[in-house]
C-alpha cells in the first residue's frame, strides 16, 4: 500500500513549521505503511556548501567522526538518532569515494540544500527518533512504507535519492525494474539496492543529468516506466507528482496560496491551516503536475 | 438535530450510535463535525435518518447504505456509497474512485466531479453527477443508470449490461460493447425523473445522449449457450 506526502511552501512564514507540519502528514500515514519511513527536508541552499546525509546503523559514532573529521578538515557533523549530517565544501565526487572507504556508513543522500532520513519502524517512532517537528525548510516529501518489493531495510526505505539534491517516494510497484536497471547501469548511474524504486530514482537522475526538467523526465517516464505508480519527486527547486495511466494508486493534492500539499489519502493533511478552504483536487491519470521556483 | 464531533468521539462510538439507532426514536437528525478525511464514515446505516457530514471525508463513506439518507458538505475519497442498497447520498464537493461501486439500489449524487470507475460493476443504482467523470466509468455496470452532467474519461460502459449511461458532453472515448443507443418516450421519461432528483432543469434533457450496451460480447451470443 505506501504512503506518500509531499509540501511545498509558496509562503516563507511557513518555513519553520515545515517538520511540524510534515511530522502530522506522516503520522497520519502510518496506517497505509507501518514497516519503514523516510523524508527528505530541502532547506535554502548555503552557497559552496554540500551535505551528506549518511546513516551509520548501530556502529561507534565516535571513532566515525573522530577519522572523518582528519579526512575532511572543515567537516561539520550533526548527529540526528542513527544518522548525522556533514557539512562540507568538499566536492561529491571526493566525499563519496571517501565515505565509500567506510564499511559501516551507508550515504543516503547529498546536495547544497536537501537531507534525508531513513529507518526501519512504525513512522510515528521513526518521526520521533529524528525530531522531524524541530525541521525547518522551503519543502519536503516523506514515505510510509508496506514492503512489497524487497526487504524491511534501511536499505528498501524511501525516499531514494541517487543524484544531488533528487530525491523520489513512490506507491506502487514497478514491473520492469530489472531491464531498466540494467541499462541505467551502463549509463553509469549507480543503483544499490534491489528495490524497484530506486531503479525509477536513477531513471530521473540519468533524466535530469542530460539537461532536462524534472517536469520533462516524468512526462518521459510515463512511456518508459512499466506499473504501477504514484510518484512524489523533489529537486531543490520543487516538487512533482505523478500518477500512472491507470491510476489505481491514491493521490490528493490541496493548494492554498501559502503551500501545497500532496498525500496518498485527504486525512494526512487534514490539520493543515486553512486546508478546508484550500483548492483540493486529484492528480489527473498520466499528467504531470509540478511546483516550484 | 444532534451533533456528533470525531473529534470528540471515536469514529467506531459515531457509527456504532448510528447503525444501532432505536426505530422508535424521533431524534433522527444528525449532523457531523470535524470529519478529517476519516475513512468509513456513515458507514453500513440501515435505518431511516438524515445525517450531514461538514467537511471532507475519506474511503468508502455511507458505504452499505440502506434507508437513510446521508449529505456530505465536502468531498469525499475512494468507494462513496459503495455496494449502497437503498437511500440517498449527497455529495456536495467532488467524488475519488469507484464512486457508487457496485450499488443496488438509492441515489448518488455528486454535485461536483468523480474520478475513473464511477459506477464499477453497478446493479441497480441511479447516480447522477454534475462534472465529469473519469476513466473505466459504468465499466461492467449490470443495472441502474448514470447520469452523467459534464464529460466522460476513456472506456466509458466497457463491458456493459443492462445499465443505461445519460451524458450531456462527450465520452472520451467507449469501452468494448457500448454504443450510442435512440432515446425512445420511456427512455426521455426515466431521465426526466433522474434529472428532477438531483434538480437539475428538465429542460437540459435535449442535451444528453444516451448509451447502453451493444450485446455482442460472448455472454450475449446466444450459440455460447451449448457451452454450459
Amino acid at each position: 500500500m505506501c504512503g506518500i506526502v509531499g509540501l511545498y511552501l509558496k509562503n516563507k512564514k511557513y518555513n519553520k513549521d515545515l517538520g511540524k507540519f510534515l511530522t502530522g502528514m506522516m503520522n497520519n500515514m502510518s496506517t497505509r505503511g507501518p514497516d519503514s519511513a523516510g523524508f527528505a527536508i530541502y532547506s535554502t541552499e548555503r552557497k559552496k556548501k554540500y551535505k551528506y546525509s549518511i546513516c551509520y546503523n548501530k556502529n561507534n559514532i565516535k571513532e566515525i567522526k573522530k577519522k572523518l573529521s582528519k579526512e575532511i578538515k572543515d567537516a561539520k557533523i550533526k548527529i540526528i538518532s542513527d544518522h548525522f549530517v556533514l557539512e562540507t565544501s568538499l566536492k561529491p565526487v571526493k566525499v563519496i569515494s571517501i565515505i565509500k572507504g567506510y564499511n559501516n556508513l551507508n550515504l543516503v543522500g547529498y546536495g547544497s540544500s536537501i537531507e534525508i532520513f531513513k529507518q526501519v519502524g512504525n513512522p510515528r517512532d521513526v518521526v520521533n527518533n529524528f525530531s522531524l517537528k524541530n525541521f525547518s525548510g522551503t519543502h519536503a516529501i516523506g514515505h510510509t512504507r508496506m514492503a512489497t518489493e524487497s526487504a524491511i531495510t534501511t536499505d528498501g526505505s524511501h525516499p531514494y535519492s541517487t543524484g544531488e539534491d533528487e530525491c523520489l517516494v513512490h506507491n506502487g510497484s514497478l514491473s520492469n525494474h530489472n531491464n531498466l536497471r540494467r541499462t541505467l547501469k551502463k549509463k553509469g548511474i549507480e543503483i544499490k539496492s534491489q528495490n524497484d524504486t530506486e531503479v525509477a530514482a536513477g531513471y530521473i537522475s540519468n533524466g535530469l543529468s542530460n539537461k532536462k526538467s524534472l517536469k520533462e523526465t516524468l512526462i518521459d517516464g510515463l512511456k518508459d516506466l512499466d506499473g504501477f505508480y504514484t510518484f512524489i519527486s523533489g529537486t531543490k527547486n520543487g516538487l512533482a507528482i505523478v500518477r500512472d495511466e491507470i491510476a489505481c494508486k491514491p493521490a490528493v493534492v490541496a493548494e492554498t496560496k501559502d503551500y501545497v500539499a500532496i498525500a496518498s489519502e485527504f486525512q494526512a493533511m487534514a490539520h493543515l491551516p486553512n486546508v478546508n478552504k484550500a483548492k483540493i483536487f486529484e492528480p489527473e491519470p498520466g499528467l504531470v503536475y509540478s511546483w516550484g521556483k | 438535530m444532534i451533533k456528533l464531533n470525531l473529534k470528540k468521539d471515536s469514529l467506531r462510538k459515531v457509527n456504532e450510535l448510528l447503525q444501532n439507532l432505536d426505530q422508535k426514536s424521533n431524534d433522527r437528525s444528525f449532523k457531523i463535525i470535524n470529519p478529517d478525511g476519516n475513512h468509513a464514515i456513515c458507514a453500513g446505516l440501515k435505518d431511516e435518518m438524515d445525517v450531514t457530514i461538514e467537511g471532507h471525508v475519506g474511503y468508502y463513506c455511507a458505504g452499505m447504505n440502506m434507508k437513510a439518507d446521508v449529505t456530505v458538505n465536502g468531498n469525499v475519497g475512494t468507494g462513496v456509497a459503495e455496494n449502497m442498497m437503498s437511500g440517498s447520498v449527497h455529495v456536495k464537493g467532488n467524488a475519488s474512485q469507484s464512486a457508487g461501486a457496485t450499488a443496488h439500489g438509492g441515489t448518488l449524487i455528486v454535485d461536483g466531479d468523480t474520478s475513473s470507475r464511477c459506477g464499477i460493476s453497478m446493479k441497480g443504482i441511479d447516480i447522477i453527477v454534475k462534472g465529469s467523470v473519469g476513466h473505466m466509468s459504468a465499466f461492467m455496470a449490470q443495472s441502474g443508470n448514470l447520469v452523467i452532467c459534464g464529460d466522460a474519461g476513456d472506456a466509458l460502459g466497457d463491458s456493459i449490461y443492462e445499465a443505461k449511461i445519460f451524458i450531456k458532453g462527450e465520452p472520451k472515448s467507449l469501452g468494448a460493447d457500448c454504443e450510442k443507443k435512440n432515446m425512445n418516450k420511456k427512455d426521455q421519461d426515466l431521465l426526466k425523473s433522474l434529472l428532477k432528483k438531483a434538480s437539475i432543469d428538465e429542460n437540459q434533457l435535449t442535451h444528453f445522449k444516451m448509451y447502453g450496451s451493444a450485446r455482442k460480447l460472448y455472454n450475449f451470443n446466444i450459440d455460447n449457450v451449448s457451452e454450459y
